[in-house]
C-alpha cells in the first residue's frame, strides 16, 4: 500500500461513523438500534428469529419482534432487561459504514457508557417523550450529556416513543427547549434534534407521516450525513510502541500515527526528552512510504541515534510536556479516591505515577452546578481536578488533540481503571 | 497530496496492529491462539505485520480437540513451517487421559473441553496474554467483550463487571496467576474478515472453498459424514458442493451449500447471506441462547 493507493480508496468510501446511544433506563436505546439493525437490513435471519422466540417476561404481551434483545446479549441481562455492557453492533448503507455501541442507561453502569463514549464521534441521546413531559429532565440523560461533552462528542438528541404522546408537537417543543438550557450549561455546541418512535421505525430509517411539522431529515440521514473528521492540522503526535530492528540493521521506530501527517526529511522532537531528529524513513511490511497520515500503524527510522523506546513520542517542534496538569476526571472504579494515593498515569504508551493535588470542582447532576471545595471522588462522579505526575506528560489538550490529551488512571493494587482524564491545561 | 482519511480496511488494520503491539508491549509471555481458520489466519497475517521485519516475539498455540479437520491441521502445521514461528500443540486427548476432562459420551463434542487443555497450556508455560481472532459480530456475548478482556486466575470472564475500557489507553495489569485475552480483530465483521483476506492474498485451508462432501441434513444444517460423525438411522447421505464459513471441532461445524471456489466468490456470496455465520454452521451455539456466554466464563476464547 502507498500513498497513491491510499488516495485512490479512500474517494469511494465515507469512513465509518462510530456513535453510542445513550439516555436513561428504558429510553428506548437497545430498541433504537434493533430498528436501525432491522431496517438496515443489518440483521440475518436467524438473528430476527432469534428476537420473536427468546425471553417471556418483558415482551409477553408483545406478539412483534423484540427489537430491544438485538444487544443485550448477556443473560444476566436479559434476566432483568436492562442493559448492563456496551454491546458493539456493525452495519452498512450504501453511503457509510457504522459502529453502533449501546450504552447501558442505569447509573450504576455509566462506565461502561464512558467506555463507549471514548471510542465515538457521535452520541444519541435518547429521551422517552411520554414520561418526561412538564417534568423536566431525567438525571441520567443529564450525565449522558454531561460525559458525551467531555468527550467531544457530537449530540443528536432523538425524542422517543412519540407515538405516545399523540405525535404532540408541543411536547416535542418542550423537551427539545429543556435540553436546549442543559446545552446552554455544558457548553454544547448545536445539538441535533429529531422526534422518533424508534418501535415502529417513525423518523429512524424513514421520513414520518405524523410529523409534518419536523422538517428535517430521519436519524438514519442525519448520521449518514454527520461530518465526524477531525479536521488534520499536521501537528505530528507518534508514541513509540516498540523498537524494531530492519533488515538493514538499522532501529525503527513501531508506533500509530495518532494525529498529524509525517513525512520522510521532516524534523521531530522525541518527547519528554526534547532531543530532535529528522525522519529518515516510513517503512511497514508492504513497503516504504513517502507520507503517513493519523491513524496509520508504521514504523519511523531517524537520521540519528537517540536513546528512544516505548512510552517515548514523536512530535512536531512545537510540543511541550508538564509535570502538573488540570483535567476533567471520570470516576470509574467502585473504590473511591483516596487523598495522598498514587495513581498510575497512561497516556499514549506512556505510564507513570500520578497524584491528584485538588479537586478543582464536582459536577452535580440535577442542576448541573460546579460544586466546590469537595472531599472526595466516588463511582460516577465527573469532576475537574489538578494532578501532579513523576515523570513529565505531553501536555497536550483534549479539545485539541484527544488521542494524546487523553488519559487513564489505575489503581496500582488492584489493577482496576480507576477514571477517565481528558487534559484541559498544563499548570 | 496526501489522503485525509483512512478507508475502512485500512483503519481496521491499523487498530488491529496497534493491539498487537500493544499487548507485545504490556505483557512479558504471550501465545497467538492459531487453529488455521480465517481468523486466526488474519490476525496471524496482521502479527507479522506489526513486527515485521522481525519474527514474532510470541509463539502459536493451538489447542487440538483430537476432532479437527485433517486439511485444517496440515494448513496450520505448513503456515508455521513457511514463516517460521513456533507452534505449540496441546491435545484435549491429553487432558481426557489425564483426568482433567470428562466427557458424557466418547463421542460427545470436545468443543467445550478445549477450554480445560487451554487453562492447563496457559499455566504450563505461564502465558499471561492470549491473543485470540475472536469477533463482536461473531456471537451476541462477544458483542459485549473487550478488546483486552481480563481472565481471573480460574480463566473466567466476568461479563457482569468487565474494566472500562477508554480510547486506545489498553489496561493490561494482572495479579500473578491471571491473564489477558487480546482480540486484535473485535471490530471486524465476516465480510471485513473475507474483504481482508482477498486484498492481502491471505492463505487458507481448502476447506473454506467450494469441494464435494459427503453430508446429511440435520436439523436444518448440513452435517459432514465422517468417521466421527456418521449417518444417523433414517439419514441418507448426499454428495453435494460445499464450503465452511467456519472450522471447528468436527462434530459441531457444518458446512453451507456453494459453488464458490475463489476468495471472490466468497465475498459475493458474503454479501448477500440470510444467515448469520455461527447461526449457519454451529451446532454448539443452539444448545441455547446463552451457550457461548457459559463456555466463555469458565475459560473458553
Amino acid at each position: 500500500m502507498n500513498a497513491l493507493d491510499l488516495q485512490a480508496e479512500t474517494t469511494s468510501d465515507a469512513g465509518v461513523l462510530r456513535f453510542i446511544t445513550a439516555g436513561s433506563v428504558d429510553d428506548g436505546k437497545s430498541t433504537l438500534i434493533g430498528r436501525l439493525l432491522f431496517d438496515a437490513k443489518g440483521l440475518l435471519r436467524d438473528q430476527v428469529a432469534a428476537l420473536s422466540k427468546s425471553r417471556g417476561a418483558k415482551s409477553a404481551q408483545d406478539s412483534e419482534l423484540d427489537l430491544a434483545l438485538v444487544t443485550d446479549g448477556l443473560e444476566s441481562e436479559r434476566e432483568q432487561g436492562i442493559t448492563i455492557d456496551v454491546a458493539y453492533r456493525y452495519f452498512a448503507t450504501p453511503r457509510r459504514t457504522f459502529v453502533i455501541a449501546d450504552a447501558p442507561g442505569h447509573e450504576q453502569y455509566t462506565r461502561n457508557m464512558v467506555t463507549a463514549a471514548s471510542n465515538a464521534e457521535v452520541a444519541v441521546i435518547l429521551i422517552d417523550a411520554s414520561r418526561i413531559a412538564g417534568k423536566g429532565l431525567k438525571a441520567q440523560t443529564r450525565r449522558h450529556a454531561t460525559i458525551a461533552k467531555l468527550m467531544g462528542l457530537k449530540i443528536i438528541v432523538a425524542i422517543n416513543k412519540m407515538d405516545l404522546t399523540g405525535w404532540s408537537r408541543a411536547v416535542y417543543d418542550e423537551i427539545r427547549d429543556g435540553f436546549a438550557r442543559v446545552a446552554r450549561t455544558l457548553g454544547i455546541e448545536d445539538p441535533i434534534y429529531v422526534p422518533i418512535a424508534a418501535v415502529h421505525g417513525d423518523n429512524v430509517t424513514r421520513p414520518s407521516p405524523h410529523t409534518p411539522w419536523y422538517e428535517g431529515p430521519p436519524l438514519l440521514e442525519i448520521l449518514e450525513a454527520i461530518d465526524a473528521t477531525r479536521r488534520n492540522d499536521g501537528v505530528v503526535r507518534f508514541p513509540v510502541q516498540r523498537v524494531l530492528r530492519m533488515a538493514d540493521g538499522v532501529r525503527a521506530y513501531a508506533g500509530r500515527l495518532e494525529s498529524g501527517v509525517v513525512r520522510a526529511g521532516d524534523e521531530v522532537l522525541a518527547m519528554p526528552s526534547g532531543q530532535q531528529a529528522v525522519v529518515q524513513s516510513i517503512r511497514t511490511f508492504d513497503g516504504a512510504l513517502k507520507s503517513a497520515i493519523a491513524g496509520q500503524s508504521i514504523s519511523i527510522v531517524l537520521d540519528r541515534d537517540l536513546d528512544l523506546g516505548r512510552g517515548d513520542t514523536l512530535t512536531s517542534l512545537e510540543a511541550r510536556a508538564a509535570k502538573g496538569l488540570v483535567a476533567d476526571l471520570c470516576w470509574l472504579d467502585e473504590q473511591p479516591w483516596e487523598k495522598g494515593r498514587r495513581y498510575l498515569l497512561k497516556q499514549g504508551t506512556r505510564t507513570t505515577q500520578a497524584l491528584i493535588d485538588g479537586i478543582v470542582f464536582v459536577r452535580e447532576m440535577t442542576e448541573l452546578s460546579e460544586v466546590g471545595e469537595a472531599a472526595g471522588l466516588k463511582l460516577n462522579d465527573v469532576a475537574s481536578v489538578r494532578i501532579k505526575m513523576r515523570d513529565p506528560v505531553l501536555a497536550d489538550l483534549y479539545g485539541e488533540r484527544p488521542a494524546t490529551g487523553a488519559f487513564v488512571l489505575i489503581d496500582p493494587v488492584s489493577n482496576q481503571t480507576a477514571a477517565a482524564g481528558m487534559i484541559r491545561e498544563a499548570a | 497530496m496526501t489522503a485525509s482519511r483512512l478507508s475502512h480496511l485500512d483503519w481496521l488494520e491499523s487498530e488491529a496492529i496497534h493491539i498487537i503491539r500493544e499487548a507485545a508491549g504490556e505483557r512479558t509471555n504471550l501465545a497467538l491462539l492459531f487453529s488455521g481458520g480465517k481468523d486466526s489466519a488474519t490476525v496471524l497475517h496482521l502479527a507479522r505485520k506489526a513486527f515485521w521485519p522481525e519474527k514474532l516475539p510470541f509463539p502459536l498455540l493451538h489447542v487440538d480437540t483430537g476432532h479437527n479437520f485433517p486439511e485444517v491441521l496440515e494448513f496450520r502445521d505448513a503456515e508455521a513451517r513457511r514463516h517460521g514461528e513456533k507452534l505449540i500443540v496441546r491435545q484435549v486427548e491429553d487432558s481426557i487421559v489425564r483426568g482433567t476432562v470428562k466427557l458424557p459420551r466418547p463421542d460427545a463434542s470436545r468443543n467445550a473441553a478445549q477450554s480445560v487443555t487451554l487453562l492447563e497450556a496457559i499455566e504450563e508455560f505461564s502465558f499471561d496474554a492470549l491473543i485470540g481472532g475472536a469477533r463482536r459480530d461473531e456471537e451476541k456475548a462477544r458483542a459485549k467483550e473487550r478488546i483486552f478482556s481480563h481472565r481471573d486466575e480460574f480463566g473466567a470472564w466476568n461479563p457482569k463487571s468487565q474494566r472500562p475500557e477508554l480510547w486506545s489507553l489498553y489496561n493490561a495489569r494482572i495479579n500473578a496467576g491471571e491473564h489477558m485475552r487480546v482480540f486484535p480483530i473485535s471490530n471486524w465483521t465476516e465480510r471485513d474478515v473475507w474483504a481482508y483476506i482477498a486484498r492481502e492474498g491471505i492463505a487458507l485451508p481448502t476447506i473454506y472453498f467450494a469441494h464435494k462432501r459427503d453430508v446429511v441434513r440435520r436439523e436444518g444444517l448440513l452435517m459432514p459424514v465422517t468417521a466421527l460423525t456418521p449417518p444417523r438411522t433414517g439419514e441418507t447421505a448426499e454428495r453435494l458442493s460445499v464450503r465452511f464459513r467456519t472450522v471447528g471441532d468436527i462434530t459441531g461445524t457444518c458446512p453451507v451449500e456453494s459453488e464458490a471456489d475463489t476468495v471472490e466468490e466468497i465475498v459475493a456470496e458474503t454479501e448477500i447471506a440470510e444467515l448469520s455465520e455461527r447461526g449457519a454452521t454451529r451446532m454448539d451455539d443452539r444448545v441455547n441462547e446463552a451457550a457461548m456466554e457459559r463456555r466463555k466464563r469458565e475459560g473458553y476464547f
